[in-house]
């Protein structure tokens, strides 16, 4: 489905990416974890093409990307979902709007049918009825949920979520975490999740991956995941800081 | 000695500073050229920056006009009284308002209210990820996003430019003939004889090409600002600052240009 082969990116000056590998099945659901600042976010960016590699390949359901040129993504892009980080939602265009965009570029022309789409995107994300609201007249929780909606709208074959919990209280996060076993299940989605929430990817990783120091440093089931020995790992998934001991 | 390197440095940076944010600009108008003719026209954003661009700048570019014309006359009648010249103040005004005063003019306005709004927003939407968001749905950001802004400055320009002209044009005349008593038959008259249609053609090329050179500045340096907010505000005072410099310097050369091509003979 999705193969990334050798990743390598340099970001001001500072080389993020050095090296990264990772393969995606058809409906496989894997988590991305890794300390803040590794590289998580820009690793998406280079599935959607948004960042070119400085070596290496991204390889979508067998086709060649990374030397196709901006224009020539377009159509691979539509295939992958993102949900930015920081929601991304385009502020001058009302929910409503910002959830019908996909479908009116798909060529969905149907004003009722785009309503009927939009209305049924934002119940299962626990956002009905916001239609007519604008970007800035939402929280951060509910750009986010909004944001997810207008992702998933299309039903892409891979769908990347950039800390989806992240925000968000922890009966929504819940509710998230469901949504994207149930789109797993539904639409045989293959997923890219990137958390720093244990409970969650626990809960929708099929397998996990720990990013450190711009490669998959660990690869695992969520229970060798938890039973890995590596000190580095154990206390990333335990919450621990090496070394700092500030009880006194 | 070391002072003297340093400085040749410097310069040397802003140069190629200079040439690559140049071509930088005729990069992105060669793609939005191209990109015009690869992809269906949005309608609905060309009319929406349109209004923006075209009817919302009016108030300001009527008065440009309309105190351009106005303090023009004022000087001029002051200097041609003295040689018994009242005859020429008519042709004088219009000229110099379709030739220089019009088009450079409107244009500085335009650079700094569009260029600015054009620039804040791209760079905004730029560095809340919302270009990246776009692009992750598909949608190529020069068509989306430039080629309706670019358009409708380039076809507002001329049209603002226009009424700028007939407004200065119209207030010189009050100017000359209701407040220092020229007659007005003979203002009119003269006005009427010595202004060309070429004078006219004159500022509209010129709008139109002050148009394109706005675009391009205030849209380049939106999609190329630097994260943060602070990014914002730097990228749009120096779209103003660059798009102005840019219309006054280009002016100069358009000025020798359309001189040579239009009165060869
Ligand atoms: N456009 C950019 N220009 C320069 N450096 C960048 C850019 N984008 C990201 N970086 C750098 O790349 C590194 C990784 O950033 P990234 O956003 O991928 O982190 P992350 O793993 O997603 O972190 P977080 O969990 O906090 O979101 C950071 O050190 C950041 O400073
Ligand atoms: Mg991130």
């Amino acid at each position: 489905m999705l193969e990334l082969i050798n990743i390598r990116k340099s970001l001001g000056g500072q080389e993020v990416l050095r090296g990264v590998n990772l393969k995606v099945g058809p409906a496989e659901k894997v988590v991305v974890i890794g300390r803040s600042g590794c590289g998580k976010s820009v690793m998406l960016k280079h599935i959607m093409g948004l960042l070119k590699p400085d070596a290496g390949q991204v390889i979508f359901e067998g086709t060649q990307l990374t030397a196709l040129g901006e224009e020539a993504w377009n159509p691979y892009r539509r295939k992958i979902g993102m949900l930015f980080q920081g929601a991304a939602l385009f502020d001058s265009l009302s929910v409503f709007d910002n959830l019908a965009f996909p479908l009116r570029e798909e060529g969905e022309k149907n004003e009722k049918v785009l309503r009927e789409k939009v209305a049924e995107a934002l119940k299962i994300v626990s956002l009905g009825g916001t239609e007519e609201k604008m970007p800035a007249e939402l929280s951060g929780g509910m750009k986010k949920r909004a944001a997810l909606a207008r992702a998933i709208i299309r039903k892409p074959d891979l769908m990347m979520y950039d800390e989806p919990t992240t925000g968000l209280d922890p009966i929504v996060a819940d509710s998230i975490n469901r949504l994207i076993l149930h789109l797993g299940k539904m639409f045989g989605m293959a997923s890219i999740v990137v958390t720093h929430d244990m409970t969650s990817a626990r809960m929708v990783g099929d397998r996990i991956a720990y990013l450190h120091e711009g490669k998959i440093y660990y690869e695992g089931t969520p229970e060798q995941v938890d039973r890995c020995e590596d000190p580095l790992v154990r206390d990333f998934v335990r919450g621990h800081a090496p070394g700092i001991d500030v009880t006194g | 000695m070391e002072r003297v390197i340093n400085l040749v440095g410097q310069v040397g940076g802003i140069f190629t500073h200079s040439c690559r944010t140049a071509g930088g600009v005729f990069l992105l108008l060669a793609d939005t050229i191209r990109t015009m003719f690869r992809y269906r026209l949005r309608w609905d954003q060309l009319l929406e920056q349109m209004y923006f661009i075209g009817i919302r700048s009016q108030v300001v570019v009527l008065t440009t006009g309309a105190f351009t014309g106005a303090v023009f006359a004022a000087q001029v009648w002051f200097q041609f009284k003295r040689f018994g010249m009242e005859s020429a103040i008519g042709p004088t005004v219009s000229i110099a308002m379709c030739r220089e005063l019009g088009p450079v003019l409107c244009s500085l306005l335009l650079a700094g209210r569009v260029g600015a709004a054009m620039a804040a927003e791209l760079s905004s939407m730029k560095i809340t990820e919302q270009v990246d968001a776009l692009r992750a749905l598909g949608v190529y950001p020069t068509e989306y996003l430039i080629v309706p802004r670019f358009l409708a400055l380039v076809i507002s320009a001329p049209v603002l430019t226009g009424m700028a002209l007939v407004t200065g044009i119209g207030v010189g005349y009050f100017v000359a003939v209701q407040i220092f008593g020229v007659d007005g038959a003979y203002y009119w008259d003269n006005t009427i004889k010595y202004t060309d249609r070429k004078d006219v053609l004159i500022a509209l090329i010129k709008a139109v090409i002050f148009g394109v050179i706005i675009a391009a500045i205030a849209c380049h340096k939106g999609m190329n600002c630097p994260p943060g907010t602070a990014g914002v505000g730097k990228t749009t005072t120096e779209a103003v600052v660059n798009a102005s410099l840019a219309v006054l310097i280009t002016n100069f050369f358009l000025t020798v240009l359309l001189n040579a091509i239009l009165y060869s003979n």
